[in-house]
């Protein structure tokens, strides 16, 4: 193979959504992630994999400050959405998470109707300008994330009320109604059975190019089925990262190799 | 925790591998020594043991259709990646290859009891040589199955130019052979089958080793460049004869 390191920076065809360069997260004197550098493409899912502990969920946090919110964790290096600057001092947080919307491992539908959970964020970002407009942003993120037909007719239910798989679904549609431009998703199917989780690899493969997506998974199969571009992360560091199929099939690194073969320690 | 490079977490794993592994080196010694009887049986006019290359090809189908089940069996049930992905698709066509590396030496130990004139068929002498290179494709391509070892896939590939000229020369003995002597036709055409039967072998050979390079290496081998064949048209012609 050649070039792994280009290759380790470069998403694949077009510009990337978001780049980052020489990153490290601290946690105190704890290092986590060790100067990764790697761009999120539009077109493509990109899926994070490695061992429990090897930073993924770090990283992903840094994408879109979610590390801001743990007093001992320090970003260091150039993280970028659209060529701006994401750590820069003029950088509206609140504005960078509706930019870049998080899904989270355990569905965490607030304790509110299915109709105020997706309304959330566009009533507190002003996106609606009625409440017909509500509505349609409403109806459309709930069919965007497959949900519609499902709730369409109990808009009302808490959305707590809901089954495992529907109120991650909830949750996506909820990360889809402020429009953003990138959805971050850590383990979103790792609560879900398989059914539930189908239907949100079968609702990413919808969504994939309206939205730049990165999911963290430990289901190697799943990496497999719904990314384009796959990292492998081990001990803070980016091992490889490149074509999914490529990935799979014939990875680079030996380390690679060991994690996705199953023959890691 | 690290990378131990060959054993898997889950042991159960290794296990169906290297029972696949037994049974492949098992199907590639039985079609090795079914074209080494055959051609026995056929240097010896010996009926009986032509027979028994023909009842034991049964062995062979039977092999096969355990390693074909095993191999999807795993596949279904480990869900194999990477290099494990690429041994294990490996190994489903190397085993229908090494059957009808099998059904070719049953075809030549059909056709023992049909020449019975071995002695006045000039061309016959060179099958011996001929069979012993096509089986030693048939052991090196398996062996680097065993090994992993690509180096020795693309010399079972370089090597099967040998076995291919051989026929080549056969062909031409053999229709000289028809033209000088008329009678001789229809044994002689048996001959030529036989040949072309060894060629095949040498063929299949060489797709092993081909199998075995992409699983070892994850990348397709390198073509091997053939030069024009005069026989080419007259091959596809005569073409595959085995059942
Ligand atoms: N809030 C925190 N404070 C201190 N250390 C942390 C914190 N969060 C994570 N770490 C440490 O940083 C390292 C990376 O953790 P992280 O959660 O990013 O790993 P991960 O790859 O997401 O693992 P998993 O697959 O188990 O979710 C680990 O050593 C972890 O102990
Ligand atoms: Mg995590």
């Amino acid at each position: 193979m050649t070039n792994s390191k280009n290759e380790m920076i470069s998403a694949g065809d077009g510009s990337p959504k978001m780049t980052t360069r020489n990153v490290n997260v601290f946690y105190g004197d704890k290092q986590a992630i060790n100067d990764v550098s790697i761009d999120v493409n539009m077109d493509n899912v990109t899926a994070f994999i490695g061992p429990s502990g090897c930073g993924k969920s770090t990283f992903l946090r840094c994408l879109n400050r979610m590390n801001d919110t743990i007093p001992i964790a320090k970003v260091t290096g150039e993280i970028t959405l659209e060529g701006e600057d994401i750590y820069s001092p003029t950088m509206d947080v609140v504005q960078l998470r509706a930019r870049v919307g998080m899904v989270f491992q355990k569905p965490n539908p607030f304790p509110k109707s299915i109709y105020d959970n997706v309304a959330y964020g566009p009533r507190i970002h002003g996106l609606a300008a009625g409440k017909d407009e509500l509505d349609n942003i409403v109806e459309t993120s709930l069919q965007r994330a497959g949900l519609w037909g499902e709730v369409k007719d109990r808009l009302l239910d808490s959305g707590t009320a809901l089954s495992g798989g529907q109120q991650q679904r909830l949750c996506i549609a909820r990360a889809i109604a402020v429009d953003p431009e990138v959805i971050l998703m850590d383990e979103p199917c790792s609560a879900l059975d398989p059914i539930a989780t189908a239907k949100i690899e079968e609702l990413i493969h919808e969504i994939r190019g309206r939205y730049a997506i990165v999911i963290v998974t430990h289901n190697m199969q799943q990496a497999a089925r719904v990314s384009q571009r796959t990292a492998f992360f081990h001990l803070g560091t980016l091992v490889e990262y490149g074509e999914t199929s490529e990935i799979f099939t014939n990875p680079t690194e030996t380390q690679t190799r060991d994690y996705i073969t199953g023959r890691y320690g | 925790m690290s990378p131990t490079g060959t054993e898997h977490t889950v042991k159960a794993f290794d296990s169906d591998i290297n029972e696949l592994r037994g049974m492949v080196a098992e199907i590639g010694g039985r079609s090795e020594q079914a074209i080494a009887k055959s051609m026995r049986a056929l240097e010896n006019h010996d009926l009986v043991l032509a027979a028994e290359v023909v009842a034991e090809d049964k062995l062979i189908d039977d092999l096969e259709k355990r390693i074909d089940d095993l191999t999807f069996q795993t596949i279904a049930l480990r869900a194999p990646m990477a290099d494990d992905l690429r041994e294990l698709i490996a190994t489903f066509k190397i085993s229908g290859v090494v059957e009808r590396i099998g059904d070719y030496a049953k075809n030549i130990a059909k056709r023992v009891p049909l020449i019975t004139q071995a002695h006045s068929l000039g061309p016959i002498s060179l099958l011996p040589s001929m069979s012993k290179i096509a089986s030693e494709l048939v052991r090196d391509s398996l062996d680097a199955f065993a090994r992993r070892d690509a180096d020795l896939a693309m010399e079972v590939n370089r090597r099967d130019q040998i076995v291919d000229d051989f026929y080549n020369s056969i062909f031409r003995a053999v229709i000289t052979h028809m033209i000088e002597n008329p009678k001789d036709i229809g044994e002689a055409a048996h001959l030529l089958f036989i040949a072309k039967n060894l060629e095949r072998i040498g063929d299949h050979a060489t797709n092993v080793a081909e199998m075995v390079y992409f699983a070892a290496t994850g990348e397709p081998m390198p073509e091997r460049s053939r030069g024009d064949n005069p026989t080419d048209l007259l091959d596809d012609a005569l073409s595959d004869e085995a059942d």
